[in-house]
């Protein structure tokens, strides 16, 4: 690997217009100036413009692989467009050595009514292989693609997938000093992937610098040397990847605490009136605790409490079990008392989730309490770079908690 | 071994203002766009014909239909079209023809880069692939209607020499002045669809502006039609070697191709300097 800068990135800004109207006619303005001669670096914004991407700067040496990350409609593919050329700086400069290949499309000029056949030259000329160089590895593309049996179908009768894995079968025959990849790759299946994950490898170990953009943390953290974390309002350049994918992560945590649902909080005979969750850091093997005071009218023998520790949205759980999972008798007594709950050696899977408790009279014949509380986990960057979470819960979700708990009577 | 990199910068200043590297990289791409646009070419024309049960006959209706509105209109006197110095049949249908192929190509530009958007977006490829697609498809069309052309003077038994065949060199300049006047309209029409509606309004309006179907006047100021209208020159000489096989406005044919290939480069270096900003507006 040698030191050649291949990607110079100075103080560059784009603008962005969200109106159609106005950014059309921005658009032939700015054609006047062209054509005039009098464009330049703009500082101002026009009216109903922001600025997309904002003073970016960094280099990329050959064999490096950045990492941009950040939420979507963050401006990660207007910065590679800018690089590869398709659109034109507001301010700063790019400069570009050696020849530079954006898998921002795969799949580009296929024409759905011809045959897979017939779109493999079409797209290879798009993307400047020539027909002769095509003729050469048509068949090495079309096993790489997967799909020989469809070559002769036309490209409409294809799933989003397979449209994808052609495409990319054809890109995958260029040999580029720098290579841009979108969130392109997200549409083929596992095996499709990692086909072409492996390919990106190897043009890395030949010393193609890469600028990646993937969702998957795990894909950027396997390839990454640095990374470009890119949100809306800041653009930050992390040398440690595991601290970059960290702060990415960080940007989807539900600060404001919407998310906090108290659907039931006791009945007419027994009111909840302190809900504690401790707030620690558990190594594996603590247990999370969870309390719940009561004051009670009556006596119900059997009750049956459902803990549940999933994600935001509930798509995944980090724990979930019944006291009946374990033949445990659980029951509410008459006057004061608590119900105490400990979760044994939990391993959570991500950095944010809900713990959703219910506690329902015998037989489930009535719900006494329900309540969905946000946690937060945090991260710990692992040494092979991949991330472990341990068990941590932080100031902001106890805090919340003693604020609530003055409020639940 | 160390291989020489190439290197590009890109800034926000204009591109004019270095207009050696702006030339230079205009006739490099120019190069690089050709197997593109042949490709691109095939590759509409094929799209075009594989969705269809007529074909190629699409090319002959409309030429066909306008001709016989023409054709009865001066059979039955109902206008008076003028000494035109062949069957009016013949000239009728050859230039409804010709006029087909023209309108056609001035069409052609936008179509092919407003339908090329996605591309545009997010690929870099030489943008001049698109401008000479449009071009070898409006080439496509012509030589089709050649066949029709053929027909034509077949079966009203006109009297051809091998000369006959230089029709073509007028038609293609006819085709490529319309390819100009597309490439000139591409940078709005791209950006606001009002352009492509107004083409269709001006092209039925510019019909009747041009000694199509009626004699070129010879009075001015009605002759201008013939003189000012940069179509009748290239359509004239077309339909006269075509039918006659004689030429008489070769020097007026001669100035306006000087011309055309100065509005041609103008065009060309308006519609690569309008192409970063337009496809900027063009996507998200």
């Amino acid at each position: 690997m040698s030191d050649t800068t291949l990607i110079v990135v100075e103080n560059l800004s784009k603008k962005f217009c969200r109106s159609l109207k106005r950014s059309l006619w921005y658009g032939v303005k700015d054609l006047v100036s062209e054509l005039s001669g009098s464009r330049t670096a703009k500082n101002e914004l026009r009216k109903g413009e922001f600025w997309a991407v904002d003073n970016i700067s960094f280099e990329l040496k050959e064999g490096e692989t950045l990492g941009l990350i950040g939420p979507n409609g963050s401006g990660k593919t207007t910065l590679l467009r800018i690089l590869n050329g398709l659109i034109k700086p507001d301010k700063g400069k790019i400069t570009v050595r050696g020849q530079m290949q954006a898998l921002i499309a795969l799949g580009a000029g296929f024409s759905p009514v011809l045959t897979g056949r017939e779109n493999i030259y079409i797209n290879a000329s798009v993307l400047g292989i020539p027909k002769s160089e095509v003729d050469k590895r048509f068949d090495e593309i079309v096993e790489f693609s997967g799909i020989p049996e469809f070559i002769n179908s036309p490209v409409r009768s294809y799933s989003s997938g397979m449209v994808v894995r052609l495409g990319f079968a054809v890109a995958a025959y260029l040999n580029p000093d720098i290579l841009l990849v979108d969130e392109v790759l997200a549409v083929g299946d596992e095996g499709f992937q990692m086909k072409c994950l492996n390919k990106i490898g190897e043009l890395k170990q030949e010393g193609t610098a890469i600028i990646l953009v993937s969702h998957n943390m795990h894909t950027i953290l396997t390839y990454s040397n640095r990374i470009l974390l890119k949100a809306p309002d800041k653009c930050q350049l992390y040398d440690d990847v595991g601290e970059g994918v960290n702060a990415y992560k960080s940007l989807f945590l539900n600060k404001d605490h919407s998310d906090f649902e108290k659907i039931c909080t006791g009945t007419d005979n027994v009111a909840f009136h302190t809900i504690n969750i401790h707030s620690q850091t558990l190594r594996p093997g603590d247990a999370f605790q969870i309390s719940l005071g009561y004051t009670s009218s009556i006596s119900l023998e059997e009750i049956e409490i459902d803990v549940a520790i999933r994600t935001t949205h509930e798509t995944f759980w980090h724990y979930q079990a019944t006291n009946k999972t374990y033949d445990r008798k659980l029951a509410i007594h008459e006057g004061e008392g608590s119900l105490d709950i400990s979760v044994m050696d939990l391993k959570p899977h991500n950095t944010s989730g809900r713990v959703s408790i219910t506690v329902w009279q015998k037989n489930r014949t009535a719900m006494l309490f329900w309540w969905r509380i946000p946690v937060y986990f945090t991260g710990i960057p692992g040494s092979s770079g991949a991330n472990f979470y341990d068990v941590v819960f932080d100031d902001t979700a106890h805090a919340v908690h003693s604020n609530t708990i003055s409020n639940s009577r | 071994m160390k291989k020489q990199l190439s290197e590009v910068i890109y800034t926000p200043e204009s591109l004019v203002r270095n207009p050696v590297k702006l030339v230079q990289s205009m006739f490099q791409d120019l190069m690089a766009a050709r197997e593109l646009a042949w490709r691109l070419a095939v590759r509409d024309i094929s799209t075009k014909y594989r969705e269809s049960v007529l074909g190629l006959l699409w090319a002959f209706i409309p030429p066909i239909l306008a001709g016989i509105v023409f054709i009865f209109l001066h059979n039955k006197k109902v206008v008076d079209f003028g000494d035109v110095g062949m069957p009016y049949a013949v000239f009728a249908f050859v230039g409804t023809t010709l006029w087909q192929s023209f309108v056609e190509s001035i069409n052609s530009p936008l179509q092919v880069v407003n339908s090329a958007k996605p591309m545009l977006a997010k690929i870099n490829f030489p943008r001049e692939a698109l401008i000479i697609s449009a071009f070898y498809q409006s080439l496509f069309g012509l030589l089709i209607k050649s066949l029709l052309l053929g027909a034509i003077v077949i079966y009203f038994d006109i009297n051809v020499s091998i000369i006959s065949v230089l029709f073509i060199v007028p038609a293609i300049l006819l085709v490529l002045l319309g390819i100009i006047i597309g490439l000139l309209l591409t940078p709005l029409g791209a950006l606001y669809s009002d352009v492509s509606s107004s083409v269709l309004v001006f092209t039925q309006f510019l019909f009747f502006l041009t000694p199509v179907v009626y004699a070129p006047p010879t009075t001015y100021p009605y002759s201008l039609l013939a003189s000012a209208n940069p179509v009748s020159p290239f359509l004239n000489a077309a339909r006269d070697i075509l039918v006659l096989g004689t030429i008489n406005n070769l020097t007026l044919v001669i100035i306006a191709s000087t011309i055309l290939l100065m509005i041609l480069f103008a065009g060309w270096l308006i519609y690569r300097l309008a192409m970063p900003i337009i496809i900027e507006r063009i996507s998200a």
